[in-house]
């Protein structure tokens, strides 16, 4: 690249809110006067199916607009998505995994023939315990600042009380909080 | 001074209507566009904005409603996609015809059959003439500054046309990217009132809207709209300007990045350009002079300025996305060749992004490769090709 970006690649299934983590992140690096960019994959959304969303963080105007090929960091939502190619699509020995599971990060890296390091957190486990149903976005969100630092913690924590505290209102705002803190402190990597 | 916010396309519309606060929205949903509306809707039932919303039952009702609002001298919008603007497109000539200035943005994307929501510009092309001006946006922050730029234009009394305000399907409307806005107090400031030379409603000086004109005077009508089209040539310009004083952020109908001292160029309209412009900074690290022309204003059609800018050029790639059949190359390309001279330069169509294929900065670095070889050797090859089809 002619400037140093930071490209995150996610995939979750349809209504595991990999769209909504996608856009978070780059409007939390965008509050904290980075460029960005987040988006899904473009077209109809299903329940269910596979998808993908993109972030893209910049220190310079970004003006690409094409979805990422090479992603730096790849985020898995779900494990079953693991044994699909897309995941590991374009990744190389430079690329971080970030994938919720039960499975250590050795395990992981073994299936995914990842060269790079691999990072595991059981987001689903920590999304029903803090939000009663598994919703392993915000998790994964913490899991991520953990292994790039893109973001920082305290500007994701302060965007998601006063997005979530409007919208779904006190319980569910400090449930994800929660949630993003247990699963920085709970990622192990290879 | 002015507020950096992230929005996606689409919200960057509404935010802009928002700042603006038309009297009148005739709201229909369609994908990609639906967001903007509904996110339009959000703020007129939040008493954000005093806009009467229309809810109407198809497309051909929302441009029907807006002939209706804006005959009666009200500011009116409406938003679209695709099989939308088909179905409106009879009432979109109305409009343009009866000088209504409606602002309308556009969200791109590909016609049925077969049935695709992803970006491709064969819509908004499909209505390049019925009388509207269209202008295309590359980011979010223009979706922005354009949609507000719209009611100048179309208001001007020199001008009185309607605008499409298009942007890219998924691409543009569906990312979101940071921008500047400038809030509602400092947009109608710049928008100012609307005040119609005439108004249906008007029972103290009464008109008649939409009479039958035959061999006498119809023929007029259509000289005055072509008038109309080209003092917008100049309004544009004005209108971009003058938003740069209040910005800082100027805008005409054509963005020359790196065109000065190029050897090869891509024109190209919406998100492409962008990716174009990283693929020619790409490029001239690896020593070959890339540039980029970007056409913001497709309707009226600034020939002679695109003539002028490609000049010098060693060797030009224009990129179309949708397809004129029965004429080789798409409209973009057709219509730039017809403005060039014998000191043009050798012209490459590409049709790209039909139903949106994805178009990577890989694609465009390829053209610029090949252009370059051109340049050099002087042999196009094949003028008429195609990027990323499958054969």
């Amino acid at each position: 690249m002619a400037y140093e970006m930071t490209e995150i690649r996610w995939h979750g299934r349809g209504g595991q809110g990999a769209k909504t983590a996608a856009q978070l992140v780059a409007q939390v690096a965008m509050g904290e006067g980075k460029c960005a960019q987040g988006f899904p994959e473009y077209g109809p959304e299903r329940m269910g199916a596979p998808i993908r969303g993109f972030t893209r963080i910049s220190d310079e105007k970004i003006r690409v607009h094409c979805p990422i090929e090479r992603p730096d960091v790849v985020v898995v939502l779900d494990e079953t998505l693991t044994s699909m190619p897309a995941v590991t699509e374009a990744a190389d020995d430079a690329t971080i995994f970030v994938v919720n599971t039960t499975r250590s990060p050795g395990e992981m890296a073994a299936k995914l023939g990842a060269a790079g390091v691999v990072y595991c957190v059981d987001a689903t486990r920590i999304s029903i315990d803090e939000l009663g149903r598994p919703m392993p976005n915000t998790p994964m969100v913490g899991a991520l600042i953990r292994a790039t630092g893109c973001i920082s913690m305290d500007a994701v924590k302060r965007d998601v009380e006063k997005k979530f505290l409007k919208k779904f209102g006190e319980r569910v705002a400090e449930g994800n909080i929660r949630a993003i803190q247990r699963a920085f402190e709970e990622v192990q990597s290879s | 001074m002015h507020k950096q916010i992230a929005l996606t396309g689409n919200d960057a519309g509404a935010e802009a209507l928002k700042d603006v606060n038309p009297d009148v929205a005739a709201v229909f949903p369609i994908t990609p566009q639906t967001e903007l509306m509904h996110k339009f809707s959000s703020f007129a039932h939040d008493g954000v904005v005093e806009t009467e919303l229309i809810h109407v039952e198809s497309e051909h009702s929302a441009q029907s409603a807006c002939f209706g609002s804006a005959a009666a001298g009200a500011r009116t919008i409406t938003a679209t996609s695709s099989q939308g603007l088909m179905l409106m497109a009879e009432i979109c000539v109305l409009t343009a015809s009866t000088r209504l200035p409606v602002v309308m943005p556009v969200v791109n994307r590909a016609i049925s059959a077969p049935i695709n929501i992803h970006c491709d510009h064969s819509d908004s092309m499909f209505c390049r003439d019925s009388g509207w001006i269209q202008l295309y946006c590359e980011d979010t922050q223009e979706v922005y500054d354009t949609v507000i730029q719209a009611f100048r234009i179309a208001e001007h009394p020199d001008v009185l046309l309607p605008v499409m305000v298009c942007l890219d399907g998924f691409i543009i409307s569906h990312t979101m990217e940071g921008l500047e806005v400038i809030g509602p107090e400092a947009t109608q400031k710049f928008v100012g009132p609307y005040d119609p030379a005439f108004s249906l409603l008007n029972t103290v000086d009464p008109i008649s809207i939409g009479p039958l004109h035959l061999a006498e005077y119809y023929f007029e009508c259509r000289r005055q709209m072509i008038e109309a089209m080209d003092n917008a040539r100049r309004v544009i310009v004005e209108v971009g300007q003058e938003y740069g004083e209040l910005t800082g952020r100027t805008y005409g109908h054509l963005e020359r990045y790196r065109l000065d001292d190029a050897e090869v160029a891509i024109v190209a309209i919406g998100s492409t350009c962008g990716t174009a412009k990283v693929a020619a900074d790409k490029m001239r690290e690896n020593g070959i002079k890339a540039g980029v022309l970007r056409l913001r204003t497709f309707r009226p059609f600034p020939g002679e300025e695109i003539a002028e800018a490609l000049c010098g050029v060693g060797a030009v790639a224009v990129m179309d996305r949708s397809v004129s059949y029965g004429l080789r190359g798409g409209p973009v390309f057709s219509e730039i060749r017809s403005f060039a001279g014998a000191d043009a330069p050798p012209m490459i169509s590409y049709i790209y992004g039909i139903g949106g294929r994805d178009v990577y900065t890989r694609d465009l670095e390829a053209i610029f490769e090949d252009l370059a070889r051109i340049g050099r050797s002087g042999d196009c090859g094949e003028v008429y090709r195609y990027l990323g089809l499958r054969e």
